[in-house]
């Protein structure tokens, strides 16, 4: 299983006068099981790439394949596509609806034709999945706090057993702890399930604790595509297009330069730790 | 007195059914009493829920207290006569940008204030002219807020209070929904106006780096104060932060790190170069 | 499909037709209706036809832009069309199956496309070209004599521009939520009319409820910035007439005496 994006190219807003090239000539390939981060400033092109992946939005040129077909044939079944590819837009609690969250959890699987039965058993697993209390079932998504309705909205796509989750920004607006239970939430998902992640983010913190590889974009191009520890390595570029490395990152860069032997790929605060305490000499703290 | 005095404030929300009988009551804000300095830089810090926002639509008068008082610039905010002056006084900027945007033009925008106020006309082209050159839209003055990115629509919201000349600028999450440029552009523009035009500044956030350089931090929790103090002393207490759901800068957490595994280290490092510094003693 | 919708929407550019007072383009979008309605004679439809081109060519609004505005109507002007086409009794020209088109039909439904296009044109030009503000000013100066009858003209008129912004933000808000949605395997396509009306609950529910939640918000926002009604409220932009502006009153008032000369004589 695996995605191929090959130069594919998007112009928004063909023949208006405003026209704009979001996405250009972008490539990659994208294999199971990987925990991939997608960063870039708003506006660089993310979300609309994340939208190729699933066939919301269709490349004004070039190809995707998904388990080797072409998704842009003609007889391709694009709705198929969306459920193995799922999708959770930014602010996925404004897309809420029904009036218990159960039913809304439901949607999708029933969307796909499901019996009744299976339906709901994707639903349980998927809301079992995603670590909701299960005396919150049958209350209405309105009344959930900011991290719970963003839980119910993950589970309403996991319910429909998508192969790859894409994420869009999923912690945005949330505070410090509710950004981490989200995050531990998708991990464990991954650890479960073996489902392939794509997670969008701002979080420069966030992105080198959690994923194994790291889509960097940039004015629609994607301009690097590596380990988190080789794509943080070029933070001084990573400032110029709005972006950043993680804050440890810049205290190992600083203490390197005062001559300390650190070591300058961590991306924890974990690594940075034990980095630097085995810099120091063991008899001047160990009582 | 202080820019902003509270005295015991307290906040219930009352939830009713459909008979209108008392369903439940819930203290949104619990016996908060403060006192912030003209001219200061302060954050209120506190998870989703903690009762910030609501104290902080109390200080536009957009909110009234149940018990206890609040003044802003010596004003009682309970007394409907000086709601105006108050918002005046305490101007106010929201979490999402384009919700609290009234009109198409940018400078139109930056003129609403000052037209309810009843500002002559010359006088309000002068103040949209100054604000948006306060903070660095000035260019844009043309432009449909529609079109701008969300660091540059919170400057222009904030534009929008400069100019109606506020004492007090009080911001409620501006950053939430920006990405990491948009955040510093937001955070630096508001430093400056307290440099500059030494506008109190209470900003209230969950991202604990736009906290370091304030001179004064409150940290709310489940309505009530809970912590207050420099940031220093503040991010000393690691742990007691987490307690509260929140998050320390990744240089405070280093260093809680290095004092667990043994290492003597000293409390309250902000910035890198302080850490380098402290470190220099163990080579 | 939903980025077409481009009435209510202002174009941002310069133009004389962009800096004349708001009253005078509602006036003169005003007379333009009432000119399109003065009848059927092609000579008429000429005039009409000129005028507009000249005020889009003033305007500075490139063309493309407005028959891109169009897109979304079309389905309304066609079904009108149809109907025309078909219902009107006359003289036979062709028929089909057990419908009959006629020749006063044909000259009916030909009509009434233009005359609808042109309607649209030239309102969605008047929005193009002012800015809501504007147009909210226009219309509490143009309408203030109804305050004598305790019409509240200043918050109709506030309402109206506010809603005016807000379009474009909860069109794109519309294609976010349809998109979320069809990543959950909604179809918006498929069904009769019944079907697809229902398909469309998941996508009203969210919207209803973000749309409260924004209208709470500006409220708020706008009590937070000292709005209190029009009491002792002053303007950045104090509409004034200018020499410009009394020469378009004149040649709206040439424009549709001409019309009306040509309706009597030709």
């Amino acid at each position: 299983m695996s995605i191929i994006v090959d130069k594919i190219n998007y112009i928004y807003e063909i023949g208006t006068g405003f026209e704009r090239q979001a996405l250009k000539d972008v490539s990659c390939v994208i294999e199971k099981n990987e925990f991939i981060g997608l960063i870039g400033h708003t506006g660089s092109g993310k979300s609309t790439f994340i939208q190729h992946l699933n066939g919301l939005i269709r490349a004004t040129s070039g190809n995707i394949f998904y388990e080797g077909q072409d998704i842009y044939d003609k007889d391709y079944d694009m709705r198929k596509l969306r459920s193995k590819v799922g999708l959770v837009f930014q602010y996925p609690e404004h897309q809420l609806f029904e009036t218990d969250i159960f039913k809304d959890v439901c949607f999708g699987p029933k969307n796909l034709g499901l019996s009744k039965m299976d339906t709901e058993l994707r639903a349980f697993e998927a809301l079992r999945l995603v670590g909701l209390d299960e005396n919150l079932y049958y209350q209405s998504p309105f009344d959930l706090s900011g991290g719970q309705k963003r839980r119910v909205a993950i589970a309403g796509v996991l319910a429909m057993k998508p192969d790859v989750l894409i994420l869009d920004e999923p912690t945005a607006g949330l505070d410090p702890k509710g950004r981490e239970e989200i995050l531990g939430c998708v991990q464990h998902l991954r650890e479960e399930t073996g489902i392939t992640v794509i997670l969008v983010s701002h979080s420069m913190e966030d992105v080198a604790r959690y994923v194994n590889r790291i889509m960097v974009m940039n004015d629609g191009i994607l301009m690097y595509d590596d380990t988190p520890a080789n794509v943080f390595a070029h933070y001084k570029e990573l400032e110029q297009i709005g972006l950043a490395a993680p804050n440890v990152t810049y205290i190992m860069n600083d203490m390197k330069k005062a001559g300390w032997n650190v070591d300058t790929s961590v991306l924890t605060v974990e690594q940075a730790r034990d980095s630097i305490l085995s810099c120091i000499d063991q008899n001047v703290y160990r009582k | 007195m202080g820019i902003v005095k509270a005295d015991k404030l307290t906040f219930e929300y009352i939830r009713r059914d459909e008979e209108g009988n008392v369903d439940s009551i819930t203290t949104a804000v619990d016996n908060v009493s403060l006192e912030i300095k003209e001219g200061s830089f302060v954050a209120v810090l506190g998870h989703n829920g903690s009762g910030k926002s609501t104290f902080a639509k109390h200080l536009n008068a957009l909110l009234y207290p149940t018990e206890g008082t609040l003044w802003v610039d010596g004003m009682d905010t309970s007394e409907e006569n000086n709601t105006m002056s108050i918002r005046q006084t305490a101007g106010m900027v929201f979490q999402n940008p384009d919700n609290q945007m009234i009109c198409t033009l940018v400078e139109e925008e930056v003129g609403f204030g000052p037209e309810n106020i009843g500002v002559p006309t010359d006088e309000i082209w002068q103040r949209v002219e100054s604000s948006l050159k306060a903070v660095g839209m000035y260019a844009f003055r043309k432009a449909s807020p529609n079109k701008l990115s969300g660091g540059q629509k919170q400057r222009v919201a904030i534009a929008s209070i400069v100019a109606m000349k506020p004492k007090c600028i009080i911001l409620d999450e501006p950053t939430a929904m920006l990405d990491p440029a948009g955040r510093k552009e937001v955070i630096d523009t508001l430093h400056l106006l307290n440099k500059q035009e030494g506008v109190t500044i209470i900003l209230i956030t969950h991202y604990m780096e736009e906290v370091i350089d304030a001179d004064y931090v409150y940290v709310m929790d489940e309505g009530k104060l809970v912590m207050q103090g420099t940031p220093r002393t503040i991010f000393s207490q690691v742990e007691h932060l987490k307690e509260l759901r929140l998050d320390v800068p990744q240089v405070t957490e280093l260093v809680y790190e290095l004092q667990q595994s043994g290492l003597p280290i000293k409390d309250g490092i902000l910035t890198t170069e302080e850490l380098l510094q402290e470190l220099e003693r163990f080579r | 499909m939903l980025r077409d919708i481009t009435i209510g929407q202002y174009y941002q550019t310069e133009s004389v037709i962009h800096r004349l007072d708001p009253r005078v383009k509602l006036m003169g979008t005003l007379v333009f209706i009432i000119s399109l309605f003065l009848g059927r004679s092609v000579w008429l439809y000429l005039g009409v036809t000129a005028f507009l081109a000249v005020i889009i060519k003033l305007s500075n609004v490139p063309l493309k832009f407005i028959v891109k505005g169009l897109k979304s109507v079309m389905i309304l002007v066609i079904f009108s069309a149809i109907f025309n086409l078909f219902l009107t009794d006359g003289q036979p020209l062709v028929h089909i199956w057990k419908l009959t088109i006629t020749k006063e039909g044909t000259i009916l439904a030909i009509f009434m496309v233009i005359r609808l296009l042109y309607l649209i044109m030239g309102s969605s030009l008047m929005t193009l070209t002012t800015t809501p503000n504007h147009l909210t000013d226009g219309l509490e100066k143009g309408l203030g004599f109804l305050k004598v009858f305790k019409v509240p003209v200043h918050e109709i008129a506030m309402m109206m521009s506010i809603a005016l912004r807000f379009i474009p933000i909860l069109i794109e808000e519309t294609d976010k939520i349809m998109k979320a949605q069809m990543a959950r395997g909604a179809n918006f396509e498929k069904g009769n009319l019944i079907q697809r009306a229902k398909a469309m609950i998941p996508v009203l529910v969210p919207l209803f409820i973000s749309a409260f939640r924004r209208a709470n918000e500006l409220a708020m926002a706008m009590e937070a910035r000292c709005y209190h009604g029009s009491e002792g409220r002053t303007k950045m932009k104090p509409l004034k007439y200018t020499k410009t502006d009394y020469i378009a009153y004149l040649l709206l008032a040439l424009y549709l005496v001409i019309l009306i000369v040509i309706r009597i004589f030709l």
